[in-house]
């Protein structure tokens, strides 16, 4: 069928911020469906509550809403606009869950609405656990067989019926306790009575364990005529257990004979026609290793994280499809872009490996538990693509960025045999690297096999890689002939790995390399393997005969990618990066992105005129340049990924856009930068760098506590903390020399001001800031993790001016061209500078929808030469609007056992939403509703806890909660305190006083908000760091910081609700 | 040991040899699919021909008793990127390497098999020869033209009548153009007793064997040297119920009075689109051929069209009971999604 021209207005929802299990997958899509829509002539009204995508947009979508995605919001939405039909699988679970409950309020009803694509019945079928299970019996697909028992007895008929080992889960218990898996009779007799006794309702789920089984997906796309097929098919390195965000994932499956990949593929079709899916949907697979016995795990009907990495693996478009269906259209009547003369009724076929690896925040938080299972713990992911297993991975390996450029990794090396036999059994982030080593020690390949159940194929080429490895150890550069140095290329060796095994030094490698002739060449990714003309301009690098990437002879511009998403450099990179993008086009510039991160609307083929997906690192983004040789390459938008090539590709003589190394350099070296501020005389807090316990103690007197002190070398040890004494200072510099004594530790005068920030553009001449961020939260907490607000709201003509002027200076002197964020303190009335990046900031897509000034677009157009003046700007600060808004982070915390949840001097936050009011407190509501706090009411209970020097200023926020009716549970010491202010208080155990104490208070479901200020962060065994993990845990909003705290006071004083405050069209944000 | 391909317009690919390791000469063609090698080597319709895997890894999972399409290996030789030589999978019983040399196919690993693909795309299917040793092109080219491929059906039909299954409810008088195995069994399950002739059988001997329908299979090659099948299905026209796949569906097409034409670089993958007339749903069709039937005679109905280029892929007498496919409904290797056919042709669909 073609176009349905009844559809004239679609409702897209958004996935909101960017946690874990749901990232910037979900812009990639979005931003394609609405563009699918747009094109269609059809009007897209989109409401997402994350200002940092692309899909939010002016002019992405025909009306932008960046308001909560609560139904109530939504449907005051839908009230304004009246959409006619709403899509449901572009915004992740967050967008498919809001449809859902839309639909059973009769939302969609009331509204004359129709879900348009895979209905809801169809979603609802796949999403209950019941009518799934109902779903697989109706389809002949086996399941893992489960029941839920209540007894021992019970429990061993069942175990006897499906066979040891069999998996436990307890009912209505947190983050699996009591639970295991049980190998036999008495370890199930010891288990099961365990979890029946820990199970608030004594339930327990018995379910066969496949644990071990190779772990397929296929992503599978249907139209309305029925038409199936599957875009790709992909098998996790991590067999079942391990979570297939957490997995190196492969595409295709490549272990599986014809008759089984057939035999799933047929599954996976079988379902998706039985619940009439008009879209895209996912089927994860388990394949018992030793038969044809498989068991469907789950099915997702939208697009998905793994949708995303299947259309960057194959170049074949799932969520734009996937749009044109929901429209009407069958897959034999829409085009494949890729090849501009076939359909997208096909299935791609794929002539080389893509490897997925995910990036993990453990380097941020090092006292994380780390251990790898089925909760998903990554951040983001890169993607890689070699012709070679082993070149896919080694270009995966260097594309995170973690300084590994062979598989010996120095603490997998320090381990015993024994360390390592037992570490790759219980897989954590660590363990491809420990794998290897295992085998470098000469470990049997069949025993890792058997102990990590991961198939022996992937072993075996992880063996090929090593011993290519050992063989390099034992070669000297100068005796190795063209032959030899192209053999390791092709197996996908950098040049640094090269140098590093055989003892040469990098720059010795590529020349000789340059010499003989060996240079990649660059294959396309078509979709159809070379088997018809492609037009898609997507490129991997591979040491084969023929180059397919031709480099043309127009201008051109390079825009380097930011790579993984980690915590602090997000999704706001992948904005900058293709803003700039769409500006050079505009300037009639050829357009180059590399990136390796699939799940970002840069690394969709059609966002640049040339994709190479490639590593981040110098020499891969060097072999490109040589290529394409570059009018230019532009490094700020890519985060510090990209800044940190710049003195690399200084020296390699290639041209830079903007601001120069020179003086990125100045800006980044704390020296340099400390003899900038000094020339021209700029405040900035008194610091030292010290080398011994006993100077510090010293420099700490002289500058007087508190102190902000920091490594100069963050090595995945301590990082940056607040010491308010000696004692406390003595015992961080003791263990940071105790870690790492050749370099010295950064202490600073710690300023407890209001902290500012601005990102400026400077053209050389004048220097325009968009707009000032005004921090809820004082100094000290991290500026990524603190709540941002424009325009700001407490600071004085004076400051502001001040602002302006050190802005300008710096930006002058710095020799800025383009972009410069710059952090400050106002302390006392006075001004301080903490924080300069010499690049595009966090920040900056917030204050480009918030202020309506296009940053990164006057920035690009700046690099080619234009001035701010030709543009119309002049020196200065854009005018203020009349809306206020308020960018709220959002963190993952609950998913990351034993790491920190306050706010400190380091960034934990993964996302963040934005509250638009006409006021601030409309603002503020509306961002705390959409950050998804609980926002108490009368009758509420709050859970304080406060360190003694915070307890005196809390005394009167806490009479402003009385005041509005809400209750205290407090521990002894913050109680007293309020009972003596006349408050009532209800007074729990500490955790060392004995049951019940605070944290059972927390679990037992009658808290609605935590208030914990803690003393000092980190400290796994205090009881604050206890509380505010089972805050986590329990999902239960948490503050740890005063002025959020007092914020929300003064939200609930104003009474606000979702009806009492207004939507805000973006296009209306002025 | 290294060896080289040679194609017939100049071009060379320097690789390894690896399986039976040996010189050869041979249709070069190219597949997409990215499994199910083993198929694919053990498929007649390969019969003559050099064939190049576009998927980079090959072998990976070894080679099996079972999943065999025919007896033996029928191409001369396959060309890949890699060769895997430890492969793991529950059912592997020897390395593809240990296969090949033991079927006398000649393997040649470390190809650039994109860029030889993008040749063979732009120029179509050429012959070509594997080489070990210094070779002047004029000599490399002169073997190359003695290839003759023209009696490859001969080569792979069976070479006497044959009874593959003895017991069933419809009999089918099945004629071996070099057929896949898993045709055989796909019908063979349907309830049928199938009695299996060489391609050049009479139609006096199928009538003979009192059939209730006539089935012709797939083979290698150009129709138009199949020896005297289409006269034998003309005169099979009427008396009996005709159906057939890939080859036999072109000698069916011939017999109606259809014309035939070489492709350009054929059909040769797992993934490729054909539109059901009856149903306007589109399969995903496993493919293996480089001549299609054109020019189809009013009482004929194109039944099934190949979304990507518009080629026939499917046929049917208006009044009479002939039916067949272009595309492979039996898989092995490819998907499953067209298996029905099977049922259709047997009558079965309506159970």
């Amino acid at each position: 069928m073609p176009l349905d021209k009844s559809i004239k207005k679609v409702l897209v929802i958004g996935s909101g911020p960017i946690v874990i299990g749901q990232a910037a997958e979900f812009d990639y899509s979005g931003t394609q469906a609405c563009r699918a829509i747009e094109e269609e002539g059809i009007e897209v009204v989109l409401v997402n509550s994350n200002p940092a995508t692309i899909m939010t947009d002016r002019g992405m979508a025909s009306d932008t809403y960046i308001e909560p995605l609560t139904i109530e919001y939504v449907e005051k939405i839908i009230a304004r606009e009246r959409p006619d039909s709403v899509v449901a699988g572009m915004g992740g679970q967050t967008g498919l869950n809001l449809t859902c409950e839309l639909y059973d309020r009769g939302i969609l009803d009331k509204y004359n609405m129709r879900v348009i694509g895979t209905s809801i019945e169809s979603i609802k079928e796949g999403e209950d656990r019941d009518s799934f299970k109902q779903l697989m019996e109706r389809t002949n697909q086996p399941v893992a067989p489960s029941r839920i028992v209540t007894n021992l007895d019970d429990g061993f008929v069942f175990a006897e019926e499906i066979g040891y080992p069999v998996i436990v889960r307890p009912a209505y218990t947190l983050g699996g306790t009591g639970g295991g898996i049980a190998e036999n009779r008495s370890e199930l007799e010891e288990i099961l009575a365990q979890g029946l006794h820990l199970s608030r309702v004594g339930q327990v789920l018995l379910e066969k364990s496949i644990k071990g089984w190779k772990e397929i997906e296929f992503e599978v796309i249907r139209d309305g005529a029925g038409s199936c097929i599957t875009v790709c098919s992909m098998e996790n390195v991590d067999p079942v257990g391990v979570h297939t965000g957490d997995s190196i994932v492969v595409a295709p499956a490549l272990t599986l004979a014809d008759k089984e990949y057939q035999m799933l593929r047929k599954a996976a079709i079988d379902i998706i026609n039985s619940i009439e899916i008009k879209g895209g949907c996912n089927v994860q697979f388990a394949l018992n290793p030793d038969s044809f016995e498989y068991a469907v795990i789950e099915i997702n009907p939208r697009v998905s994280r793994s949708s995303a990495l299947a259309s960057k693996a194959t170049g074949y478009p799932i969520a734009k499809i996937a749009a044109k269906i929901a429209l009407g259209y069958n897959l034999d009547e829409i085009k494949n872009a890729v090849t501009g003369m076939t359909y997208a009724c096909f299935e791609p076929a794929i002539d080389y490996v893509v490897t997925k690896i995910p990036k993990w925040p453990f380097d941020k938080f090092f006292g994380a538990k780390r251990n790898l299972g089925t909760k998903m713990m990554a951040t983001g992911e890169i993607m890689s693509i070699g012709n070679t297993f082993e070149s896919s991975l080694l270009k995966g390996v260097r594309s995170l960025e973690i300084g590994q450029y062979t598989l010996i990794r120095e603490s997998s090396t320090e381990r015993t045999i024994e360390e390592l036999a037992s570490r790759v059994a219980t897989p954590d982030d660590e363990r491809l690297f420990d794998l290897a080593e295992l085998i470098r020690r000469g470990y049997p390949l069949e025993e890792i096999a058997r102990t990590t159940i991961m198939d022996i194929f992937f072993l075996k080429k992880i063996k090929n890689i090593v011993d290519a490895e050992e063989a390099l150890r034992g070669m000297k550069l100068e005796d190795m002939d063209a032959e030899t140095i192209k053999k390791y290329k092709k197996m996908g060796f950098a040049d640094r790995g090269i140098a590093q095994l055989t003892g040469a030094s990098v720059t010795d490698v590529y020349e000789k390399r340059k010499k003989l002739g060996i240079v990649p060449v660059y294959k396309m990714v078509d979709t159809c393997a070379g088997e018809f003309e492609a037009v898609s301009p997507y490129y991997y690098s591979t040491y084969d005969e023929e180059n397919e990437a031709q480099a043309s002879d127009k201008k051109k511009v390079i825009v380097i990618g930011s790579g993984p998403i980690r915590i602090g450099q997000g999704i706001e990179f992948d904005y900058c990066s293709v803003h700039s993008v769409f500006a050079l086009k505009k300037a009639g510039i050829e357009t180059i992105i590399i990136n390796n991160n699939p799940e970002t609307v840069s690394t969709d083929f059609d966002t640049s005129d040339k994709l190479y997906f490639e590593p981040l690192t110098e020499e891969d983004v060097y072999n490109i340049i040589e290529l394409e040789k570059p009018d230019g390459v532009i490094l700020q938008f890519g985060g510090q990924t990209a800044i940190k090539l710049a003195n690399f590709l200084d020296k390699m003589n290639v041209p830079i856009l903007g601001t120069q190394p020179k003086y990125i350099d100045e800006a980044e070296d704390r020296e340099k930068f400390d003899e900038v501020l000094e020339k021209l005389n700029i405040k900035r807090p008194k610091g030292k760098a010290v080398w011994s316990v006993e100077e510090g103690v010293e420099q700490a007197n002289l500058l007087e506590y508190p102190l902000l002190v920091r490594p100069s070398y963050v090595l995945g040890g301590k990082g940056m903390e607040i010491t308010r004494n000696e004692k406390d200072l003595v015992s961080y510099l003791k263990n940071a020399f105790k870690n790492d004594n050749k370099n010295p530790v950064l202490i600073d005068r710690y300023l407890g001001g209001r902290e500012l920030e601005v990102d400026a553009i400077c053209d050389g001449t004048d220097v325009l800031i968009p707009g000032i961020m005004e921090h809820l939260e004082r100094a000290g907490v991290h500026s990524g993790d603190s709540i941002s607000i424009y325009p700001p709201q407490n600071i004085s003509d004076k400051i502001i001016d001040e602002i302006m002027d050190v802005t300008y200076r710096i930006s002058r002197e710095l020799k800025v061209i383009g972009m410069i964020n710059i952090q400050f303190i106002e302390y006392k009335n006075e001004l301080y500078i903490i924080e300069v990046n010499p690049r595009s900031s966090r920040t900056v897509p917030y204050i480009t929808k918030v202020t309506n000034v296009p940053v990164i677009e006057i920035a690009t157009r700046i690099m080619l030469g234009e001035t701010l003046k030709d543009m119309g700007y002049s020196t200065g600060i854009a005018p203020k609007t009349s809306t206020v808004a308020v960018k709220v982070p959002v963190f993952s915390t609950e998913k990351l056992p034993r790491v920190e949840v306050s706010l400190g001097p380091e960034m934990r936050s993964t996302g963040e939403v934005l509250g638009v009011g006409s006021t601030f407190c409309e603002a503020m509501y509306k961002g705390f509703v959409a950050a998804g706090t609980t926002m108490p009411k009368e009758g509420s209970t709050l859970l304080v806890t406060v360190r003694d020097m915070d307890k005196e200023n809390f005394l009167p926020i806490a009479k402003r909660f009385a005041a509005l009716g809400c209750k205290f549970i407090t521990t002894k010491g913050t109680g007293e305190l309020l009972e003596n202010a006349g408050i009532d208080v209800q007074i729990s155990k500490k955790i060392s006083e004995g049951v019940p104490n605070v944290l059972d208070v927390i679990r037992s479901g009658i808290v609605d908000l935590i208030v914990d200020i803690p003393k000092k962060g980190n400290d796994v065994n205090s009881d604050g760091f206890k509380i505010r993990r089972t805050a986590a845990e329990c999902s239960v909003s948490l503050m740890t910081s005063l002025d959020t705290v007092r914020a929300l006071v003064e939200v609930m004083e104003a009474g606000f609700s979702p009806d009492k405050t207004s939507i805000i069209r973006l296009d209306d944000v002025k | 040991m290294k060896a080289e391909l040679i194609l017939e317009n100049g071009m060379r690919f320097s690789g390894e040899l690896f399986g039976d390791e040996r010189e050869i000469i041979g249709e070069v063609v190219f597949t997409t699919g990215m499994g199910g090698y083993q198929e694919s080597i053990t498929d007649p319709s390969f019969a003559g021909q050099i064939v190049t895997m576009t998927f980079p890894l090959i072998g990976n999972y070894g080679t099996n008793s079972i999943d065999m399409e025919s007896d033996k290996a029928n191409m001369n030789a396959l060309v890949v990127r890699e060769v895997c030589d430890f492969p793991s999978n529950f059912r592997c019983e020897k390395t593809i390497d240990e296969f090949l040399k033991e079927q006398g196919v000649v393997g040649l690993c470390g190809i650039d098999t994109r860029a030889l693909t993008r040749i063979l795309r732009n120029h179509g299917v050429m012959k070509g020869a594997i080489v070990t040793g210094e070779i002047s092109d004029e000599e490399a080219q002169k073997r190359i033209s003695a290839l003759d491929n023209s009696d490859v059906i001969m080569r792979t039909t069976c070479k006497e009548k044959y009874v593959y299954s003895s017991t069933g409810k419809t009999h089918i008088a099945f004629i071996d153009m070099g057929t896949k195995k898993n045709i055989l069994r796909e019908l063979a399950q349907r309830d049928a007793k199938i009695t299996v002739f060489p391609a050049n059988v009479s139609a006096d001997e199928i009538l003979e064997s009192n059939p209730d329908m006539v089935f012709i299979s797939n083979g290698p090659g150009d129709p138009v040297n199949a020896p005297g099948t289409v006269d034998t299905i003309k005169k099979l026209i009427g008396k009996l119920p005709i159906y057939g796949i890939c080859l036999g569906h072109q000698l069916i097409g011939m017999a109606l009075g259809c014309t035939t034409k070489k492709l350009k670089f054929g059909h040769h993958g797992e993934n490729h689109p054909v539109k059901d007339h009856t149903t306007g749903k589109v399969y995903i069709t496993s493919q293996n051929h480089n001549y299609v039937i054109c020019n189809l005679p009013d009482d004929v109905v194109e039944t099934f069209t190949n979304v990507n280029d518009g080629t026939c892929e499917g046929i049917r007498h208006k009044t009479l009971p002939i039916a067949s496919v272009q595309f492979h409904p039996e898989a092995a290797p490819g998907p499953l999604d067209t298996g029905f056919l099977f049922d259709r042709f047997l009558g079965k669909e309506e159970e």
